[in-house]
């Protein structure tokens, strides 16, 4: 779908990246701030120009160095929500929604302005000044522009960057609801592990203008270089589960995991939703047998994957299925004798673990928004 | 005391016909000359500039016998256009007009380049993503985002136009009906003996005129401000 290899150099810095995206989810690019993540959506939407390199979307070629091509940004069919929400302050909201619809010849639509609203919750806000908006508003107004400019590509430039705590988590919210009804390749730019959890399926991490990681968001987020790029020492596990039930009485839900079950505090969410439990690897306690009269509530048996000195501490990966991290101290992994291929016992507790929805996961109700013609 | 002579009423439309031109004339030169200067860098940039402002630091006297020798009807440009188009400047109100617009020109430039230099060009980024091409752009978001700076311009140089003399009277000459603007007039009077208590009439109506003109100003100011504002 998106095949891109660009370089740019500014000053002292180069980008240097390549990666393709082959379906319609959202990819997540993560890195710390001046790592070329904003960098890199500017090129794509052809608001830059780089040095070298190729952008090809569905097919077609909206950057060639070598061929001597280069679409300026209209042409591009690029949307792009931005930090700052930049909405047309002279436009009320309905004109901000319309600006890129009526530009868009109606065959090549996929989407109307009533499932826009629909969607973004926009109903209320129809009449508004742009002046008159709060900031999370003006960020779905924002989404709601390029979704009607029916773009073939959406980048999401750090969307809740601007916006506090309760608001970033309602905007996400919407975000997640949006990519899942979209049948669209949408990057989405941050460098924040809990957004990306929840909305994307794929991780690319990038560091200094070139790509250090890219898979399923579970496989990269479990490297001892996310977390280093995230800021943290500490390394986490994500395990992609489904809700199995709900216990009221005991103040759980269970979550079916690799066929462990996995006991976390309890969710609001129907039973088969598709949640990723995030786990910390300092929150992991090794055994060497099953243990009774804990209040641990998970267990799960393994074996000893490796030992990577991180600092201090030891990492140590098991394989229950995919490989889990421990942070353990070099004294306890050697009173338990640890080394590979020892069969040990993996404890965590419920409240430890973290549990959010996956974004797209439940095409339930999704509105059919596919182009035929779609390449 | 209330009603105006023939005298007066004529140099009053004479300096209302002659300004509304000026200004209508030079404005579209005017947005294009400030877009280029806050937008783009070429050679010949700082040139440009600089002749924009000349009218400024010039003396008016000097501007009009600048634009007698090139525009009037045995100049280079002037005979040119006489021939070709049979539009002549000399002596005439269109005359009086021509100057008003060269001596007025950098102070529409100067605040319509301003005001789109203010302009966030991520916005202007924001409408192409959206599929608006360069000209969609300007006309759609430049444009209406420059518009509180382009009624001040257009303020600005109307109101120098109204009170332009030097320029005009050595272009032009004081010829009435034709080119015998208030300013104009009121020069004439004070080199006429007994002309006092006129004198102090047609004062009177310039300021008038001048308070009336930044009266409107203020309040089409405040306006497009708060509709810009979003």
């Amino acid at each position: 779908m998106l095949d891109l290899c660009l370089r740019k150099r500014q000053g002292d810095f180069t980008l240097d990246l390549a990666f393709k995206v082959e379906s319609a989810e959202v990819t997540a690019l993560f890195g710390r701030s001046g790592s070329g993540k904003s960098s890199l959506v500017r090129l794509l939407a052809g608001l830059d120009r780089p040095d070298d390199g190729h952008v090809r979307l569905g097919g077609s070629a909206l950057f060639d160095h070598q061929a001597g091509i280069d679409l300026p940004a209209h042409r591009r069919r690029i949307g792009m929500v931005f930090q700052d929400s930049r909405l047309l302050p002279h436009y009320g909201v309905r004109g901000n929604l319309l600006y890129g619809f009526k530009r868009t010849p109606a065959a090549e639509r996929f989407i109307t302005f009533d499932q826009v609203v629909d969607i973004l919750g926009l109903g209320a806000l129809l009449d508004r000044r742009v002046g008159a908006l709060s900031g999370g508003e003006k960020q779905r107004v924002a989404i709601g522009r390029a979704l009607l400019a029916s773009p073939r590509l959406l980048l999401m430039d750090e969307p809740l960057a601007s916006l506090d705590g309760a608001r970033k988590a309602e905007l996400l919210e919407y975000i997640a609801t949006m990519a899942g009804h979209v049948r669209l390749p949408i990057l989405y730019v941050s460098h924040a592990p809990e957004e990306i959890v929840r909305v994307a399926a794929r991780l690319v991490l990038i560091e200094d203008g070139r790509k250090l990681a890219d898979g399923p968001v579970e496989e990269v987020m479990s490297r001892a270089d996310f977390a280093a790029a995230a800021g943290s020492r500490t390394l986490v596990t994500i395990l992609k589960a489904v809700i199995e039930c709900h216990d009221a009485e005991r103040g759980i839900s269970r979550l079916a995991w690799a066929g462990h079950p996995i006991d976390v505090p309890s969710l609001d969410l129907p039973p088969g939703s598709p949640v990723r439990a995030r786990i910390p690897a300092d929150h992991v306690i090794l055994a060497l047998h099953p243990v009774d009269g804990l209040s641990v509530r998970n267990q799960m048996a393994g074996t000893v994957l490796s030992l990577t000195p991180v600092g201090s501490l030891v990492d140590v990966a098991v394989d229950v299925g995919v490989p889990l991290h421990a942070e353990l101290t070099p004294d306890a992994c050697r009173d338990l004798a640890l080394a590979p291929g020892k069969p040990v016992t993996v404890l965590i507790k419920s409240a430890a673990i973290d549990a959010a929805e996956v974004a797209g996961g439940d095409q339930r109700g999704a509105l059919n928004l596919a182009r035929s013609n779609s390449p | 005391m209330l009603t105006l002579s023939p005298l007066e009423t004529e140099a009053l439309r004479l300096s209302l016909l002659v300004s509304a031109t000026a200004v209508a004339g030079s404005l579209p030169p005017g947005i294009a000359v400030a877009w280029l200067l806050a937008r783009f860098r070429f050679p010949g940039k700082t040139l440009l500039d600089g002749l924009v402002h000349l009218p400024l630091v010039l003396p008016p006297v000097a501007v009009g016998y600048l634009l007698l020798v090139t525009m009037g009807r045995h100049g280079p440009i002037g005979a040119w256009l006489y021939e070709h188009l049979g539009l002549t400047f000399a002596f005439n109100w269109k005359g009086a007009a021509l100057a008003s617009a060269v001596i007025s020109f950098p102070l529409l430039v100067r605040s319509v380049r301003l005001s789109i230099e203010q302009i966030d060009r991520g916005t202007e980024a924001a409408a192409a993503t959206l599929g608006a091409g360069p000209w969609a752009v300007f006309f759609t978001v430049t444009l209406p985002l420059a518009l509180p700076g382009i009624a001040a311009g257009i303020v600005l140089a109307f109101a120098r136009s109204l009170s332009e003399f030097g320029a005009t009277i050595t272009f032009v000459a004081a010829i009435p009906g034709q080119t015998r603007t208030l300013p104009v007039a009121l020069y004439t009077v004070t080199q006429s003996a007994g002309g006092d208590a006129e004198a102090l009439r047609l004062c009177i109506l310039s300021v008038g005129l001048a308070l009336l003109t930044l009266i409107i100003a203020d309040w089409l100011a405040r306006r497009l401000e708060r509709r810009m504002k979003g």
